[in-house]
């Protein structure tokens, strides 16, 4: 017994440092989507572009694509905005955007001067897709396959580095499978 | 002084922090404002590191709160409302999570850690009592001894 109550400090060390280790390098501002595996929710909001378009959730259905939250207002996602240029022109990605949280004007401006990844740009002045798609905060990004189902979301800028490492094998996983 | 201009100043901001966040809802009744409150002190925003969406004034919270006023006046139950950010935020923004497999040990540790100690407490308590025992059971031969010693100091006594 007394022996025993020799070892109980390094058993004590050795749980707590395992807990402690297991979260070591977890970004705590960065959460697992919780509707990863869900459809992407119903909506009609209009086109970015052609304001006379209703668009909804049918969009989706067509083609693996990346949902690309973005706004004006957000620094990061101008930070981002070339390296979709490049995935959009380079790689050959669907990407969709929305514009979330917005004014028309300074989205369409923005377009204009630094270029238009996106193959449609949803535009949601109030956030209530963003809402619904648990957004909380710009830029993000959607992974979504081709039955609409979405498969990842990534919190932060998108660059070559995340998207040869976390967003490509998600898409090949959706391609695999689908 | 630099303490107090400290203390000043910091009850000066925390005064202002406070009435940043109070957007303006109208309820019916002081239990519907109760429930309001109750239920955004409890919810947690997504975007902010530990704090309530009562209490953070990032744009999500903002809209968390409407959600929840929303939902109120369409008659929603508190598990609908809760639920129904969860759907979309995930279980992190529940400051108290379900007992399920992932959560058992969050909610057991402390059962395990009062257990524990209960052990360890009844562990020494027992122990104490045994060694005590052995100091106060004299053999015969003890008892003995101190029979011939207090027999021996009353003789000198009385002498």
């Amino acid at each position: 017994m007394k022996r025993f109550l020799l070892f109980l400090p390094l058993l004590v060390a050795v749980t707590v440092g395992y807990f402690l280790y297991a979260g070591i390098g977890k970004d705590p501002t960065k959460l697992d989507s919780a509707l990863v595996g869900k459809p992407v929710p119903e909506f009609e909001l209009k086109d970015l572009q052609s304001p006379d378009t209703v668009r909804n959730e049918s969009l989706f259905r067509k083609e693996i694509t990346l949902l690309n939250v973005w706004g004006t207002w957000c620094p990061a996602c101008r930070d981002e905005h070339d390296d979709l240029m490049w995935l959009a022109r380079d790689k050959n990605v669907a990407i969709i955007g929305l514009n979330y949280k917005d004014n028309r004007d300074d989205a369409l401006k923005w377009l204009n001067q630094l270029g238009d990844p996106y193959q449609t740009v949803i535009y949601d002045p109030k956030g209530t897709l963003g809402f619904d798609l648990g957004v909380y905060g710009a830029p993000e990004t959607f992974v979504i396959d081709a039955s609409g189902v979405v498969r990842y979301r990534h919190v932060g800028v998108v660059n070559k580095e995340v998207w040869e490492q976390v967003l490509l094998p998600v898409i090949n996983d959706a391609q695999e499978s689908s | 002084m630099l303490r107090i201009v400290c203390f000043v100043l910091a009850m000066v901001a925390s005064g202002m922090a406070f009435a940043e966040v109070s957007d303006v809802y109208d309820f019916e009744t002081r239990t519907e404002e109760r429930r309001y409150q109750d239920l955004i002190s409890e919810l947690r925003c997504p975007k902010c590191q530990n704090q309530n969406i009562a209490d953070s004034n990032s744009p999500i919270s903002k809209d968390m709160r409407g959600a929840v006023y929303q939902m109120m006046q369409d008659g929603a139950s508190n598990d609908e409302i809760v639920n129904s950010l969860v759907n979309r935020f995930g279980e992190f923004v529940k400051y108290k999570p379900d007992l399920d497999k992932r959560t058992f040990i969050l909610w057991a540790t402390p059962v395990i850690a009062v257990f524990g100690g209960l052990i360890v407490v009844a562990g020494i308590v027992l122990r104490s009592r045994r060694s005590g025992n052995s100091t106060e059971a004299l053999s015969a031969e003890e008892q003995a001894r101190i029979d011939r010693i207090l027999a021996e100091r009353e003789r000198n006594d009385n002498a």
